[in-house]
């Protein structure tokens, strides 16, 4: 090993001579790296990310793991509810809705499961979208404006005209949404500086304080406008029909496909935006990709949900220390987070409440957050 | 033959122009003249929506009115009125504008997050969650909360935002706290403590839940003199302290390593500076509530105002006053009803910052 030492710079890889006394070769990069210094900076990218690159079994337990977590999520969402239902009945009804007389299963939780599903995804990929885009640990799906913008459209709807039907909420919401993302976007813009994610975070933020403020004082003026709100905003999966899911669908298949075709400019937006522009990438292209997938897959989440806050936060800061900064792997790590988590809070609810339901929101942020500071705790950072 | 290198010969090797210094003693500042103007600046116009938010009201003062009154040439009525009624109240709004304007900027340089408020700290939530409870189980007058409700709110929300604070703080130890792992810390605690906020307010009677709905929303209607003292003494001790860590603070821009390497004590140094922070914040919150957007709003607006690279500490208090008096003159006089300053602060605030991000760009922090 001295003989290796002087030249090896950190990230360098090693070659591995067979027989080798302790010759485990990422153990050994590893040590030389502890040698010469903290890998940081595109250096530590480029270690992080060919040291991952020999561990993909690794990576498939990880990913193994979370599928099944997401699967059992969903199976309790199935079998448990505020009503008790056999599981023999349970599964008599899925495999035969006619059987389903009480409409429990096939009415209210195989909607809601599907439901927490998709907004979790949603929100776990927009979340992970958002803060490569700014690079901001603190950046969430609503930062570009797009739940604040929902929450006004939907206000203006109940305080102007009195709508009350889902689908026109579900118009109205996302009318809000595309519309502040395109502000925030243009207000960066103006200033001429969308390379910098800096202006793009600080707009967005400004835009959305401005929004909520407005609809605060809409709520504010107008008790009617205030019940419709106030039930709206908590964010709930109950009480939604698969039909209410089949438009939106279309919206997050578009998001979706923006989120993964924007997986490879994150990566090089992680270096920095001089050295992303420096590998070819297009910034505004990248941007706009980027915005595109946030607008759509939190539009769509809000609009089945409701603003239902911290998944998008959270959910990638986990899978960042399950899986490691490569977004190729962590896109997919979060959608798997933020389902999960989503539906498995939302089976709590049920449960802890009685028949009168604790809302998955508040379940979400008391037991996440908890979740959260322990996983912060145990695991090795992995740095934006 | 070895000569000093003089000074002369090493002005025309630098390409800048030489910047201008005062030196006092071993004391020596550069002097940054748009810095100095722009503070001016906004020290008169904190002047004029002091003055201003004093004047204006149901019972009508002209400005002359108040100062005269102010420099002890009043009528017993005016007099009444200013001393007791409106001067605490604005007295009020400049203090809390100052906590957390000069917090907020305390926060978002020593995380390098411009999105970072003190919120994050845990301590905006510990008090919010400690208010709610007193509110809400001391209420009823028969459960452990009565005994809560007994020391009055404000000390029950001081109480809860500093222990949220320190457990944030204890939580983000990992031999020395990273100011990455804090911000990190800081949205777990806080969601948790907001979780059990919003499931106590649910839950709770509906006179209760109102009273803890109004007092969330943040507001300067209730403000005495003796809730004015406490932020007053807390500028008064924090405020210097904060101010002394201002070299410090420039020189952890460059980094924890090479902070270090210069020699500042990193993790002191970050201790003193989100001490200060949760302090100041507390002081704030607990007199007034969780008025909403001014530590983020302050520092950006001061930041781009004087052109500095990293949020003025001085300006962003300032910013802070300026903005929560003018806010609260609008929700006074605007309106029929009373409107929470803490809306009226992002309506007046955040259209000034879209504006200023158009017309100025620029920066990284």
């Amino acid at each position: 090993m001295p003989a290796l030492a002087p030249s090896h710079r950190p990230g360098q890889e090693v070659p591995v001579r067979p027989g080798e006394p302790g010759a485990d070769a990422a153990e050994r990069n590893r040590a030389l790296d502890a040698l010469t210094g903290p890998k940081t900076g595109v250096l530590g990218h480029l270690a992080r990310d060919s040291s991952q690159r020999r561990r993909p079994l690794r990576s498939v337990t990880t990913f193994g793991l979370l599928a099944a977590a997401m699967v059992v999520a969903m199976a309790a969402s199935l079998f448990f509810g505020s009503n008790p239902v056999p599981a023999q009945t349970v599964v008599q009804a899925l495999l035969d809705p006619a059987t389903d007389t009480q409409a429990i299963v096939w009415g209210s939780r195989v909607p809601r499961t599907v439901l927490g599903l998709l907004v979790g995804a949603a929100l776990g990929l927009a979340g992970t979208v958002m803060q490569g885009q700014t690079g901001n640990p603190l950046a969430d799906p609503g930062l570009f404006g797009v739940s604040a913008g929902a929450s006004l459209a939907v206000v203006l709807g109940v305080y102007v005209v009195g709508v009350n039907s889902m689908g026109l909420t579900l118009a109205l919401s996302l009318l809000g949404a595309v519309v502040a993302s395109v502000v925030v976007f243009g207000v960066a813009a103006l200033g001429r500086d969308l390379a910098s994610p800096v202006p793009l975070a600080i707009a967005g933020t400004a835009v959305t304080a401005l929004l909520g403020a407005v609809t605060s004082f809409l709520v504010l003026n107008d008790a009617e406008t205030l019940e419709a709100y106030r039930i709206w905003v908590v964010g709930s999966l109950s009480g939604r029909t698969l039909a209410d899911v089949g438009p939106v669908l279309v919206l997050l298949g578009i998001g979706l496909v923006c989120a993964l075709a924007n997986a490879r400019s994150l990566n090089n937006l992680a270096l920095g935006t001089e050295l992303a522009r420096g590998l070819g990438e297009s910034l505004t292209r990248a941007r706009l990709v980027g915005l595109g997938a946030i607008t759509f897959l939190t539009a769509g989440a809000v609009a089945l949900a409701g603003p239902i806050g911290f998944i998008g936060l959270t959910a990638p800061h986990a899978a960042r220390a399950l899986v490691g900064g490569d977004h190729h792997r962590l896109l997919p790590a979060s959608a798997l987070v933020g389902a999960g988590t989503l539906i498995f809070c939302d089976v709590v609810g049920r449960l802890i409440g009685g028949q009168a339901e604790v809302a998955v929101g508040v379940v979400l942020a008391t037991l996440g957050g908890a979740a959260f500071v322990v996983i912060v705790r145990r695991a090795k950072l992995a740095a934006l | 033959v070895i000569t000093a290198p003089t000074r002369s010969a090493a002005v025309p090797s630098r390409t800048g122009p030489v910047r201008e210094g005062i030196a006092i003693g071993p004391l020596s500042l550069p002097w940054r003249g748009r810095l100095v103007a722009v503070s001016l600046a906004i020290v008169l116009a904190a002047a004029v929506v002091f003055t201003a938010g004093i004047a204006a009201g149901s019972a009508n003062l002209t400005v002359l009115d108040v100062l005269r009154t102010l420099g002890g040439a009043g009528t017993k009525a005016s007099e009444f009125i200013v001393y007791e009624l409106r001067l605490p109240r604005a007295a009020a709004g400049a203090a809390v504008g100052l906590c957390l304007g000069l917090a907020g900027a305390l926060t978002q340089t020593f995380s390098r997050n411009p999105l970072a408020t003190p919120d994050i700290l845990g301590v905006t939530s510990g008090a919010s969650a400690g208010a709610v409870m007193a509110i809400v189980l001391g209420g009823g007058g028969y459960s452990v909360g009565a005994s809560l409700l007994g020391f009055g709110i404000p000390v029950v929300a001081t109480v809860g935002g500093l222990a949220a604070a320190a457990v944030v703080y204890g939580l983000a130890w990992k031999g020395g706290v990273d100011s990455y792992r804090i911000v990190l810390i800081g949205i777990g605690v806080t969601a948790s403590l907001g979780g059990l906020t919003s499931y106590l307010v649910a839950r709770a009677q509906l006179t209760q839940a109102t009273a803890a709905t109004q007092w969330l929303v943040g507001s300067l209607s209730g403000v005495s003199w003796a809730s004015v003292w406490p932020m007053l003494v807390a500028l008064a001790v924090v405020a210097p302290v904060a101010l002394a860590q201002s070299t410090r603070l420039e020189i952890s821009q460059l980094g924890d390593e090479v902070s270090v390497a210069l020699g500042v004590p990193l993790q002191r140094h970050r201790l003193v500076v989100i001490a200060a922070a949760v302090l100041l914040t507390a002081a704030a919150v607990s007199a007034a509530g969780p008025v909403e957007f001014v530590a983020f709003v302050a520092p950006q607006l001061a930041r781009r105002l004087c052109g500095t690279a990293r949020p003025p500490l001085l300006g962003s208090a300032l910013a802070g006053a300026v903005l929560v008096l003018a806010a609260d003159v609008v929700a006074r006089t605007a309106f029929t009803g009373e409107v929470p300053v803490g809306i009226l602060t992002a309506i007046i605030g955040a259209p000034y910052l879209i504006w200023l991000l158009i017309h100025r760009p620029g920066g990284t922090l």
